[in-house]
């Protein structure tokens, strides 16, 4: 059987992965797509913590994360759409009405 | 979860969710009642249908307080302490309410799904403050999150608009998966995700790393929805951006929703390590929040910072004792609450079409336009710096005095000087009111109904939390009682 530890340290990188694409990438889409990785890193680890502690309730978290985060695509995706009618780029660098 | 005995929730279980259950209803109905009606008046009629939620929620909260007790499996958890913050949700609901009546009519935005969306936000604040199950307060906290994104890039024309809706959205979904990695690590080290049973595993002695890890991780996701430095970055952005009183909404009502679910998190679990980590973010968020409002020229960016600097204060409560620290934290939330949705609120309405007028060249010379909205404005001012009278003092004066019986000396200090730093800023607007004459002659046009009684309802609320404020910390003092059980 594959140990615990090799699920959470996947987990782990996956979650890393989506830290460093939100951090480093510059259209909004891939951003966005970071995050959903980062959300399947934690969905693994869930999943393998369910399998550790014998407990299903890990497993249906799973389920409801993913349905957070298509509620999420939803509105974000549109939210996105209306970005890009008013400024027609999804460029981060140049979305800069604001300044930070 | 000790499910199997009883497969289907009692009635009073139902009662035990009967506001958020009331939201919803009332958002539905706006929802259905949108399409059906002629699009240039339905605006008023769905937001009387909108207020009637919010009062009907008011009224739920009542009912709902004489039957305490858990429901639904041990997910959600009725006491003093949840009443108190869907009360104090409720209300800020139908104040924000209130003030977009006119709002919306003069930015001449027609979508009656406004208010329905306020209401839906509404129901995941409510949830979070009654949720004792950390899978349930993220499935609140995302109801609350995804309708705020909506809200805040409601002004749909305007692209800073859509532009801080997309960074709300972008660094809020961000923040979200830290927590749920959290609540993961959390439920990997204790093997259950109710705070009661991780608080009776973490009690007994015997700390796993893990738990370390998903407090901390819990903590940033939850830093970055209160605003606390350094997870500040996206607020005055957004803020700026976003419909003024959204604003208003979103910088009261969900921030207390999350300082809830902190307070039953951090004490109710008895979460490790959490004194350093909380000086540190008080101390970083105080400094950096008063110091970024030294330079603002735009009003709104300069509450924003202000409410970056009042997370910091509130978080002071969270290092103190239990026994003083919730009392202190819980007054703090209403009485921020009370400013900030009245500051907010004249801030809307000055700006008139298309926010025009926000900067502070524009305010120069409103005591002498607009005289009732220049006091309504300075008191709530007075109270962010917390001029005695007024709330804002009453709530540093326990947080700062819960902090100092912790002998948190260092703490206070920092953020007494904060407090001192804070008043330039506050002033700075006060004095341009009324000292200065305008350059220009800015519009006021009359004060209407709408916004004058929400006006009158956070002054009010504001001067009785200064004047009066033994009831309800007497109450928040209780509910620490019931959390600490």
């Amino acid at each position: 059987m594959v140990p615990l530890s090799y699920y959470l340290v996947l987990s782990g990188i996956l979650f890393a992965c989506g830290v460093t694409g939100f951090l480093i990438k510059r259209n909004i889409i891939t951003i966005f797509m970071s995050i959903e990785l980062m959300l399947n890193g934690v969905n693994l680890s869930f999943v393998a913590f369910a399998a550790n502690w014998h407990a299903l309730s890990g497993q249906v978290f799973v389920f409801f994360v993913m349905v957070v985060a298509a509620a999420e695509a939803a509105v974000g995706l549109a939210i996105i759409i209306a970005v890009y009618r008013t400024r027609e780029t999804l460029n981060v660098d140049q979305v800069n009405l604001l300044k930070l | 979860m000790n499910g199997g005995a009883q497969v289907t929730p009692q009635a009073v279980e139902y009662i035990r969710i009967l506001p958020e259950i009331v939201l919803t209803i009332f958002g539905i109905i706006i929802m259905m009642l949108d399409p059906l009606m002629d699009e240039r008046r339905s605006q008023r009629t769905l937001g009387a249908v909108g207020l009637v939620g919010a009062l009907a929620a008011i009224v739920a909260t009542l009912y709902q307080s004489q039957y305490p007790g858990v429901g639904f499996w041990g997910m959600v958890n009725v006491d003093s302490f949840s009443v108190f913050f869907h009360f104090l949700v409720a209300t800020v609901t139908a104040v924000v309410i209130l003030t977009s009546y006119e709002y919306m009519e003069v930015q001449q935005i027609r979508a009656g799904e406004y208010y329905g969306l306020i209401l839906f936000g509404a129901v995941g604040m409510c949830l979070m403050s009654s949720a004792v199950e950390l899978v349930l307060i993220f499935i609140a906290l995302e109801i609350s999150s995804i309708s705020t994104y909506i809200l805040a890039g409601f002004r749909r024309r305007a692209a800073i608009s859509s532009e801080s809706s997309v960074k709300y959205f972008l660094l809020g979904s961000f923040a979200t998966a830290f927590f749920l990695y959290g609540v993961a690590m959390m439920f990997g080290a204790t093997g259950s995700t109710s705070i009661a049973v991780i608080g009776q595993v973490l009690g007994s002695g015997q700390t796993p790393v893990l738990a370390y890890v998903g407090i901390a991780l819990m903590f940033v996701g939850l830093g970055f929805k209160v605003a606390a430095a350094p997870f500040h970055v996206w607020t005055p952005d957004v803020y700026e951006g976003a419909p003024a009183p959204i604003v208003g909404f979103m910088s009261t009502a969900p921030k207390a929703a999350v300082f809830a679910v902190l307070l039953r998190i951090l004490f109710e679990a008895h979460a490790p390590g959490r004194l350093w980590l909380i000086w540190v973010v008080a101390a970083l968020s105080m400094t950096l929040g008063n110091i970024g409002a030294l330079v603002q020229d735009n009003v709104k960016r300069l509450l924003a910072y202000s409410s970056i600097a009042h997370a910091g204060y509130l978080l002071v409560a969270f290092a103190a004792l239990p026994a003083n620290g919730i009392p202190a934290a819980m007054f703090y939330t209403v009485s921020y609450a009370a400013m900030n949705v009245g500051a907010f609120a004249v801030v809307s309405h000055f700006a008139s079409a298309g926010e025009r007028y926000v900067t502070m060249e524009d305010y120069a010379g409103l005591g002498r336009r607009s005289p009732l909205l220049a006091a309504t404005l300075t008191i709530f001012l007075l109270s962010l710096i917390g001029i005695p009278a007024t709330g804002g003092f009453f709530a540093k004066f326990y947080v700062f005095s819960a902090a100092l019986q912790a002998n948190l000396v260092g703490l206070v200090i920092i953020g007494v000087l904060n407090s001192a730093v804070g008043a330039y800023y506050y002033l700075r607007v006060i004095v341009v009111m009324y000292m200065r004459e305008a350059r220009q002659e800015v519009p006021v046009s009359p004060i209407p109904l709408g916004l004058g009684a929400a006006l009158a309802i956070s002054a009010a609320t504001t001067i009785y939390l200064g004047v009066l404020p033994g009831r309800v910390l007497e109450y928040a003092t209780r509910s620490a009682g019931d959390l600490l059980r």
